[in-house]
């Protein structure tokens, strides 16, 4: 029988360490509302998914109640709206109509985030593939609940170094589109090498041609818990440290998996994975930076940070893949700068650089995220730092991700605030020197020799 | 058997288990376990109750024991056994 002691813990988890379910996000494929006349498709679109969504809230509520454990999002992906648009499509602005049907639909259902204005490029552009991209400054403008990711390359493919160079100028261009809100559209905006079709997280979230018609995909999160747990073991080994980190990271993918599991069965909805990973919030507490802390470092950014942080990722999945019979996502550390206190501390503190944060990109779970650069920075820049990540990712048969805000009108030593989850970031200066001839070449980066194992 | 743990925090005052249980009698809910501690003045009490025959929903339960628990300066939980279960049992 339950003990008071375990009930007392896992409340403290709860209460005290910001435990708690990141996301419930549910996938739908909009496959079967491809149509040739885009209004037939529109209307497709968003019955499907008002049909599929029509319990979510009332369901992610009901768990909360009866579980105690928060649940802070609840989310939907869709088919990579490329794919879906591309037979009613002909100009940019009709695939943005097609973001403000998804737009209506979030609010209607009362989610916060809805994912996959998206296109997966990784070798090629169709034409389809091409003008969601170019829309995506108008669609994120005009919308307050789309996200849009764009996939740029795989180990298995290699970089479509064409679509690297065209996203470093649609970064700007979104940028300049929502430079009212402090360039808060690029805040929606994530660009992939190695993208998952399972991602329960936003701005990359959607739902993959790989997936069933839809499914129910659940992010976890304690960075809190972690934490606390390690300050019961300071001063100890590496052994005791990742054990601790390791039995940690079990307890909090259980209840991920618990949940997933009652979603599944309350909406009928299949299964789909627990995505194990860390995700830090801007609430004090609730910091990836601080457990680099807890293991030992004064700040994030010092040296032995990416070693701590490939230990910590480590473990974290260790420990989860044996809590959960599915796996997935992108499973692993978060390392946003904008929406944890801790790296936010570090960036002012002059710890924490951008080329750093490119060395941790190596062994978490994603990329360079939530990172505001000044607003003057050029759009080859902006490429040039997509395909140095989308190398990371290429080689090292990893995810990793960009989603960087050029923030017009300010400058490095200011400030930028973008509310709630998305929290607020310092605007940390970028490497000078120019790569324009290096992304202007065209063509792409061809697969490495490691992924030709067949 | 469906499960569900009550827990009650908070400071120590007379008559807090004779409150709580009398509205599981009053809705056909058994007790099967209680443990109580107090750590300096501060009242810990769980129970294992059984709701198979409760007359009330859970969210209904989970509401009104709050707010019996509010009328006293408690803190009254609410939550299904199998979130313990799943953290705490491989």
């Amino acid at each position: 029988m339950i003990s008071q002691y375990e009930v007392l813990e896992t409340n403290e988890m709860i209460e005290k360490e910001n435990l708690d379910v990141r996301t419930i996000t549910i996938g739908i494929s909009l496959l079967d509302c491809i149509d040739s006349d885009l209004e037939t498709c529109k209307r497709k679109i968003y019955e499907k998914i008002r049909r599929t969504t029509d319990r979510l809230i009332e369901t992610g509520n009901k768990i909360e109640k009866e579980y105690g454990i928060p649940i802070v999002n609840k989310r939907i992906s869709v088919t990579p709206i490329a794919l879906v648009g591309g037979a009613c499509c002909k100009t940019t602005s009709d695939f943005a109509q097609i973001a403000k049907v998804l737009d209506t639909v979030a609010k209607e259902v009362g989610v916060n985030f809805i994912g996959g204005y998206s296109a997966l490029v990784s070798k090629g552009m169709t034409k389809a593939d091409e003008l969601l991209i170019r829309s995506i400054p108008e669609a994120l403008s005009t919308t307050e609940r789309v996200c849009s990711s764009v996939n740029l390359g795989s180990t298995k493919t290699g970089i479509n170094m064409d679509a690297v160079k065209l996203m470093g100028e649609i970064i700007k261009e979104t940028a300049e589109f929502t430079k009212e809100d402090d360039s808060l559209g690029c805040a929606k905006l994530v660009v992939f090498c190695n993208a998952p079709d399972d991602n329960p997280f936003m701005a990359g979230a959607f739902h993959g041609v790989t997936e069933t018609d839809a499914i129910i995909n659940v992010g976890v999160s304690g960075p809190g818990v972690v934490r606390t747990a390690l300050e019961k073991v300071r001063g100890e080994n590496f052994e005791v440290l990742c054990e601790t980190i390791k039995k940690t990271a079990f307890k909090v993918t259980r209840v991920g998996q618990l949940v997933a599991k009652e979603a599944s069965k309350m909406l009928g909805i299949p299964f789909g994975i627990v995505d194990l990973s860390l995700a830090p919030t801007p609430a004090i507490g609730d910091s990836v930076a601080d457990i680099l802390c807890e293991i030992g470092l004064e700040y994030a950014g010092a040296p032995g940070t990416t070693a701590a942080l490939a230990l910590l990722n480590d473990q974290v999945k260790k420990g989860g893949v044996m809590a959960s019979s599915y796996v997935g996502g992108l499973s692993g550390a978060f390392i946003p700068v904008s929406e944890d206190q801790g790296m936010i501390d570090a960036v002012v503190a002059g710890a924490l650089t951008l080329e750093k944060l490119e060395a941790m990109t190596c062994v978490c779970s994603v990329g360079l995220d939530m990172i505001a650069i000044p607003g003057d920075t050029k759009a080859t820049t902006i490429s040039g730092i997509i395909a140095d990540e989308m190398a990371i990712g290429m080689v090292n048969q990893k995810t990793t991700a960009v989603r960087i805000i050029p923030v017009i009108g300010k400058g490095v030593g200011e400030t930028v605030e973008f509310g709630g989850l998305l929290g607020y970031a310092p605007i940390m200066p970028v490497n000078p020197f120019g790569c324009d001839a290096f992304v202007n070449r065209g063509g792409r980066i061809p697969a490495p020799i490691h992924s030709f194992k067949n | 058997m469906k499960k569900t743990i009550i827990t009650v925090v908070g400071k120590d005052t007379v008559g807090i288990i004779a409150k709580v249980c009398t509205y599981l009698a009053d809705n056909q809910i058994n007790i099967l376990d209680i443990s109580q501690t107090i750590v300096a003045d501060y009242f810990n009490m769980m129970m294992i109750v059984d709701r198979s025959s409760a007359l009330k929903s859970f969210g209904d339960m989970s509401d009104d024991l709050k707010a019996i628990g509010e009328g006293i300066g408690v803190m009254i939980k609410c939550q299904r056994e199998e979130i313990f279960d799943m953290m705490h049992r491989v």
